[in-house]
C-alpha cells in the first residue's frame, strides 16, 4: 500500500478541565492511518483511544499538535466547518446504534441526505440503495422499535454510508450485539472497506473483532504503545 | 432548505401527537379568547352604536336647566316659548329641521285595553329629526298640526299591548280621557339607550299643549344639523341664540342645556371600547402564558432529545440548522394553536353573539393580528430552547441517556 495517509496526526494531546484538576487525556499521539485501510484501535478504558477517535470524528478538537485530513489542518477549523467535513467526508456507527426512534429505516438513513440538501427523489433513491447494501431493503419502513440489535446496527451503517463517505468511524459497533450478529456486522464493514473503498476506523476491545481489521492500533496511558500491520491478509 | 425543516418540524409533532397538542392548548385558548372577546367586543360597541344613531345623527337636544337634572334649590329655569322655536328656525345656520317637544304621560284606551305610555307632543319636523319612519298610516297634515287637532301616531309597543292585533289606523282611542284618531304606526325603533322607543303616542303638539300641558310652553327643542356644516359651530351660535333670548347674563351660568347625541354617542362606544381593550388585554396574557408553556414543553423536548439532537449534529448538522430545527417545530407549533384558536373564537363568537344580542363582526385585522402574535409567540419563546440546542456539544450529546 502507498504511503498515503488520510489521517496524520502529530503530537496530539489532549487536556480535559484546568489546573489542578486538569486531566491529561493523550499525551502526545503520533499517527497515520493509510486511505483505505481497516484500522482497529484497541486499549483498556482510559487509554485515550476514544479521545481520539472524538478528534479523528472531528467531534473534539486537539489541546495541542496537527490534524491533517486529507492533507487539510482540521485542528484550527471551527465548530460549523467541522459538521461541515463531516458531512461531507465522514460516516459515524456506534455502539448504542443511536437512530432516531419512531422515525423508519428509511428516514432515518435519509437524515445525513437531508442536511446535504438532496431532493426527495434522491434521498429516496439513495437511501433505498444504501439500506439495499446493508440487506434491509425491505424493511425500509420499519422504526428502530421494530427492528433486531442486528438490523439496527445495519440501519446505522446504512445511513452512515449513504453519503459514501471516506472515512467510517465506529465505536464498538458489535458493543451490544451477539456473537453471531457481531460477526456479521464485521463482514458488512469488511465488504464495505474492500469493495467500496471506504477506510475503516473501529474502536473495539474484543480481539475477535479486531482481527477483521488490517492494522490495529493499541493504545496506553493516553499513548500509542503499538501498531500492528497487516493482520488480516 | 426551510421546506425540509418544516417537514422535520411535522414529523416530529406528529411523533408525539398528545404532548404537541397539550403543548399547544395554551396558544389555542390564548388565541381563542382574544379573538372571541375582542370580536364580541366589537360586536357590543357596534350595537351602542347602532342604538344610539337610533336617536338621530347629529341631533342637537335643547333642554332648560343644566345637565339632564335641574340643579339643585332655585327657581326652576323656565321652558321655551313658541317664539325661541321660531328664532331658531329663522336665525340659524346650519339647520335641517327643528321639532318641538312637550312630554307627558297618561294612559291610552282601546275599548277593553289600556296601557301607560308616553305622550309626544310635536310636529312633523319630529320625523325628520330623529329620522322616524311611519311604517303604517300618515304623518300629520299641516292643518292637523296647525289646529291642534286629536290625532295621533302610535309606537308598536303601544300598537301591540292595546290594538292587540286589530289594524289600529282609522281607529279612535282614548289618551288621558280624550278621543283621538289613530292615523299612524311608527316604524319599530327596538331598544334604545334610553329605553322602549315604541313605547310612544306622538300627537300634535298644539293638542298636547291645549288639552294637557295648559301653556304653550315647549320643555324641549330638537335641532336637527344639516350635514353639510359641523355639529359644533351650530350647537356654539345656537347657545350663544339662546343666551341671547333668556337674557343669561355673561359670565352667569346657561339656564339651558344643549346635549349633542354624537357626543354621547362617543362617549358610550368609547366606553366599549376601553372594555373589550381591558378584556382584550386579560385574554391576552392568558396567551403570553400559552407562550411559555411552548417554551417550558420546548425546553424539555431539548433535554428529551439531546441524542438526537447529537446524531444530527455528527452526521454533520451545522449549529444554525438545529437552531432552525427547533425554531421551526415552536413556531410550527404555535401557528398550528393559533389557527385552531382562531377557529375556536369564530365558534364561539358565532354561538355567543346572539345570545348577548350583538351583532357577529369577523373583523380580518383582529384575526390577522392574533396569529401573528401566536408566530411570534412561537419565535420568541421557542428561540432559547433552540439556541440551547444548538449550543449543545456533540459527544457530551451522543452519550446522554
Amino acid at each position: 500500500m502507498a504511503d498515503n495517509p488520510i489521517i496524520s496526526l502529530r503530537g496530539v494531546t489532549k487536556v480535559y478541565g484546568e489546573g489542578a484538576t486538569a486531566f491529561q487525556a493523550l499525551k502526545g499521539i503520533d499517527l497515520d492511518i493509510q486511505q483505505g485501510d481497516f484500522v482497529a484501535v484497541m486499549g483498556p478504558s482510559g487509554s485515550g483511544k476514544s479521545t481520539t477517535m472524538n478528534i479523528l470524528g472531528c467531534l473534539d478538537v486537539p489541546s495541542a499538535g496537527t490534524f491533517l485530513f486529507k492533507g487539510h489542518h482540521v485542528e484550527t477549523l471551527d465548530r460549523d466547518q467541522r459538521a461541515l467535513l463531516r458531512r461531507r467526508y465522514l460516516g459515524f456507527v456506534f455502539q448504542g446504534f443511536n437512530l432516531l426512534s419512531r422515525t423508519t429505516a428509511l428516514e432515518n438513513v435519509e437524515l445525513p441526505l437531508l442536511y446535504r440538501g438532496e431532493d426527495k427523489k434522491t434521498r429516496y433513491d439513495m437511501g433505498m440503495a444504501a439500506l439495499d447494501k446493508v440487506g434491509l431493503k425491505d424493511w425500509w419502513d420499519h422504526t428502530p422499535a421494530e427492528l433486531s440489535g442486528g438490523q439496527q446496527q445495519r440501519v446505522a451503517i446504512a445511513r452512515a454510508i449513504v453519503t459514501s463517505p471516506d472515512v467510517l468511524l465506529a465505536d464498538e459497533p458489535t458493543g451490544n450485539l451477539d456473537s453471531e450478529r457481531s460477526v456479521e456486522i464485521m463482514e458488512l464493514l469488511t465488504d464495505l472497506n474492500r469493495n467500496s473503498g471506504i477506510t475503516v476506523l473501529m474502536v473495539t476491545h474484543e480481539g475477535d473483532m479486531a482481527a477483521f481489521a488490517r492494522t490495529i492500533v493499541h493504545f496506553k496511558d493516553g499513548l500509542v504503545e503499538r501498531v500492528d500491520q497487516g493482520v488480516a491478509a | 432548505m426551510l421546506g425540509t425543516t418544516i417537514t422535520l418540524a411535522f414529523r416530529a409533532i406528529n411523533r408525539h401527537k398528545l404532548r404537541s397538542f397539550l403543548t399547544t392548548l395554551g396558544i389555542i385558548i390564548g388565541v381563542a379568547s382574544v379573538v372571541s372577546m375582542v370580536t364580541l367586543g366589537n360586536g357590543a360597541t357596534a350595537a351602542v352604536r347602532e342604538q344610539i344613531s337610533s336617536l338621530g345623527a347629529n341631533v342637537l337636544q335643547l333642554r332648560p336647566g343644566q345637565g339632564f337634572g335641574r340643579g339643585g334649590g332655585g327657581p326652576r329655569p323656565p321652558d321655551f316659548k313658541p317664539a325661541d322655536l321660531t328664532a331658531i328656525e329663522n336665525q340659524l345656520t346650519g339647520v335641517r329641521a327643528v321639532a318641538p317637544v312637550v312630554q307627558s304621560s297618561g294612559t291610552a284606551i282601546y275599548e277593553g285595553s289600556n296601557w301607560s305610555t308616553t305622550v309626544y307632543g310635536t310636529t312633523s319636523a319630529y320625523s325628520e329629526v330623529q329620522q322616524w319612519k311611519v311604517a303604517d298610516g300618515r304623518l300629520f297634515l299641516p292643518d292637523e298640526e296647525e289646529a291642534g287637532k286629536a290625532v295621533c301616531i302610535i309606537g308598536n309597543t303601544v300598537r301591540t299591548n292595546l290594538f292587540q292585533g286589530a289594524e289600529p289606523v282609522g281607529k279612535r282611542m282614548r289618551i288621558k280621557g280624550v278621543s283621538c284618531q289613530v292615523i299612524g304606526v311608527l316604524a319599530t325603533r327596538g331598544q334604545g339607550g334610553f329605553g322602549d322607543q315604541d313605547d310612544v303616542v306622538v300627537m300634535p303638539i298644539k293638542f298636547v299643549q291645549r288639552r294637557f300641558t295648559g301653556d304653550r310652553d315647549i320643555s324641549q327643542i330638537m335641532v336637527a344639523v344639516d350635514d353639510a356644516y359641523d355639529t359644533s359651530t351650530v350647537q356654539a351660535s345656537l347657545e350663544e341664540l339662546m343666551r341671547e333670548r333668556r337674557k343669561v347674563k355673561a359670565g352667569a351660568e346657561d339656564n339651558f342645556n344643549v346635549f349633542d347625541t354624537k357626543q354621547i354617542s362617543d362617549t358610550l362606544t368609547g366606553t366599549t371600547t376601553i372594555l373589550t381593550q381591558i378584556v382584550g388585554a386579560v385574554a391576552a396574557i392568558s396567551l403570553l402564558v400559552g407562550g411559555i408553556g411552548i417554551m417550558n414543553i420546548m425546553l424539555v423536548s431539548v433535554t428529551e432529545r439531546t441524542r438526537e439532537i447529537g446524531i444530527r449534529l455528527a452526521i454533520g448538522a451545522v449549529a444554525r440548522e438545529v437552531l432552525m430545527q427547533f425554531l421551526v417545530e415552536a413556531i410550527v407549533l404555535s401557528c398550528l394553536g393559533g389557527l385552531i384558536g382562531l377557529a375556536l373564537a369564530l365558534v364561539a363568537s358565532v354561538a355567543i353573539a346572539p345570545l348577548m344580542q350583538v351583532p357577529f363582526i369577523f373583523d380580518v385585522k383582529v384575526n390577522m393580528i392574533a396569529f401573528l402574535f401566536s408566530a411570534a409567540i412561537g419565535v420568541v419563546f421557542g428561540y432559547f430552547p433552540a439556541r440551547r440546542a444548538a449550543a449543545l456539544n456533540p459527544i457530551d450529546a451522543l452519550r446522554h441517556e
